[in-house]
């Protein structure tokens, strides 16, 4: 059984910053080309530049599913953070491991119904065994997973989220 | 400069360690593995100790509702098939917690295992108590017991094989050659492998 030890640190110094009106041209541009949704499909080589940037931004990366229950449920709550904290140098990128045969029955119906306003990613790379540990030593491959970085500092988590938990991770990399 | 690289080596090492062990409980290769009484989905209670004749388990966590799960079960049978004469069965534990998840409950075991032709007992991990001392996180989720007079030795841990979508393109079949191996009295070359699953369901 995993334990998770989640070091809850309250940082509410950003909290009465002003909200900028968000610019959402390009997702929009990925997602909504009218009725056809564009997905760029990776295998690890490809992925790894996108989890590993080094551009002064906090990066909240989830691995997730649409057959995946938990990933489902708090997919939510990366959008809220991708929306409330974009004018904060944070992206949120969601790695979908949908089966690339259910991309266009599944996946893509889901986030147009769902309108995802994340960047939105397919990874198809069936050699798990090199790019699992490759991502974060302690995975044991369950979904969903997600990783916060931001240049050297990073943190993995196997484990699912609610809003609160997630918005104090994200916090913690913000100063 | 010799000093500080050793220093930060050590710091590494020790962090290191420190997060396994706060992170990580269930079996690592060589541990002894618990027994367990369980009920398969016709109504009888199976145990390990039950295989008098048996020289191993191929213990599977598994269950109806994650997609990887499905993907596997024909190999899952395959694998029984093969293995069950030679004194490696099959043992499946669907570990989810069925309030949670009511897709995996007796009755979708009962049928899914007629449906697919299930040769091996399908056991319900009912109370959620052994999962969790085999440290299982997900489905399917393997682990090769060989059977010793010290108990039953975890030998392999993780992955059916390389190739969750497609059997026929499969090139490394890591449970297949862990019990070739056990078979032949040879160490298990790759003790341990990682694979995408479903995260085993909790109420919390």
């Amino acid at each position: 059984m995993k334990r998770l030890l989640i070091v809850l640190i309250f940082l509410t110094g950003c909290k009465d910053a002003p909200k900028a009106v968000e610019v959402t041209e390009q997702l929009s541009k990925v997602h909504h080309q009218g009725e056809a949704i564009v997905l760029d499909i990776y295998d690890y080589d490809g992925l790894e530049p996108l989890i590993n940037k080094d551009d002064g931004k906090v990066h909240v990366v989830n691995f997730w599913a649409t057959w995946c229950a938990p990933c489902v449920k708090e997919l939510p709550y990366f959008e809220k953070i991708n929306s409330d904290y974009k004018n904060k140098n944070v992206e949120v990128l969601l790695v979908s491991l949908d089966f690339p045969r259910q991309y266009d029955t599944k996946l893509k119906p889901f986030l147009k119904k769902k309108n995802i306003q994340s960047k939105v990613v397919c990874f198809d790379d069936v050699d798990q065994n090199r790019w699992i540990p490759a991502i974060d030593s302690t995975w044991s491959g369950a979904l969903p997973a997600t990783i916060i970085y931001k240049g050297n500092k990073r943190q993995f988590y196997e484990k699912s989220f609610t809003y609160e938990e997630l918005e104090t991770e994200v916090q913690q990399f913000l100063n | 400069m010799k000093t500080l690289k050793l220093l930060a080596a050590l710091v590494c090492f020790v962090s290191l360690t420190a997060f396994t062990i706060t992170t990580d409980s269930g079996y690592e290769v060589g541990d002894v593995a618990t027994d367990f009484s369980l009920e398969n989905i016709d109504g009888k209670m199976v145990s390990l100790s039950d295989y008098k004749s048996a020289k191993g388990f191929i213990v599977i966590f598994t269950c109806n509702t994650c997609p990887y799960a499905v993907a596997y079960e024909d190999r899952i049978v395959a694998l029984d098939k093969k293995y069950a004469a030679k004194g490696y069965p099959v043992i499946a534990i669907m570990p989810n917690d069925t309030d949670v998840k009511p897709g995996d409950n007796m009755e979708a075991m009962k049928a899914r295992a007629k449906a697919k032709g299930f040769t091996f007992p399908y056991l319900m991990d009912k109370g959620q108590k052994i999962y969790p001392q085999y440290g299982a996180t997900k489905t399917p989720h393997v682990y090769i017991l060989e059977k010793t007079t010290d108990g039953n030795i975890v030998k392999y841990i993780g992955a059916i094989d390389d190739n969750y979508q497609d059997a026929t393109a499969v090139k490394t079949k890591y449970v297949e050659n862990a019990v070739d191996a056990l078979l032949a009295g040879e160490e298990v070359a790759q003790k341990t492998t990682r694979a995408i699953g479903c995260s085993i369901k909790t109420k919390s």
